[in-house]
């Protein structure tokens, strides 16, 4: 899903750097919400909502029509990804 | 451990999110629904209201439906026992217990695995369905068919024809 999203905004999938996470501390210390965590350039594409908990959980995502979804709306990360490379 | 098709399911002596305790053996419903679930889960939630509409649907035709959160409160804080009594209230209720399994014995007695993970019993409470609701969590129109399924079968006496899916969702979060 994140490579094709990258290949249709002009992005190398290749690039994309995969980080596990795989304790509470290293989910503390990198302010991990939960899996899978997109970020471009450090910015989450979906900012968490504040005084959202880190640890090892899987992501809660809300998509465009109301929906709840382990996965971003695809919609989301192909905006983020153009906000990335028009910036 | 775990429990197979046919087999007797294990009793359980659970408090609920209102302080209420329920036991399995207790009642004379002519099938139950026993499942997994968690607050924070994901496809837990995706799968939520599905869920409630058929405890709902199926309540005028006396099956029992049963929630059950297992998961460790200490490192996922959203699951506690107090944030279950505060979800259910912020839903304005739920149309079915919402027990919790703070030991996991429960849950390791049964064999569950993810959220949602799901068994329906005969009203000898013996396991007849154990699986996912439906093929689909991101898609609401797919109604917990499974389950519905597998309880129609249960309750004219038959055997599901779909006795076994594979649970789909979050590992439950073990101590």
């Amino acid at each position: 899903m994140l490579r094709e999203a990258m290949t249709e905004a002009g992005l190398d999938p290749d690039s994309v750097e995969v980080r596990e996470v795989d304790t509470d501390e290293a989910a503390r210390r990198q302010e991990f919400v939960g899996s899978p965590t997109i970020r471009v350039d450090g910015a989450d594409i979906q900012q968490p909502p504040d005084g959202e908990p880190t640890g090892l959980a899987c992501r809660v995502y809300r998509h465009r029509d109301g929906r709840i979804s382990p996965l971003p709306d695809p919609q989301d990360l192909s905006d983020a990804l153009r906000a990335a490379v028009a910036s | 451990m775990g429990i197979d098709l046919g087999q007797r399911a294990p009793d359980f002596d659970l408090p609920a999110h209102d302080g209420e305790r329920h036991v399995l053996a207790d009642g004379d419903a002519p099938a139950t629904v026993v499942y997994w679930t968690c607050n924070h889960c994901p496809y837990a939630l995706a799968w939520h209201d599905r869920m409630l509409d058929v405890a709902r649907d199926y309540a005028d035709r006396g099956v029992r439906v049963l929630g059950i959160n297992s998961n460790n409160a200490e490192t996922h804080p959203g699951d506690s026992f107090e944030a279950m009594g505060e979800r259910v209230e912020s839903d304005g209720g739920w149309p079915h217990p919402y027990l919790h399994d703070e030991s996991q014995e429960v849950a390791s007695a049964w064999g569950a695995e993810r959220t949602p993970d799901l068994y329906v019993l005969d009203s000898d409470l013996r396991l007849r369905y154990r699986g996912a609701p439906d093929a689909d969590y991101e898609d609401p129109a797919e109604g917990a068919h499974w389950l519905r399924d597998a309880l129609d079968a249960v309750l004219d006496g038959r055997e599901p024809e779909r006795a076994e899916t594979e649970p789909v969702g979050c590992t439950i979060k073990w101590k």
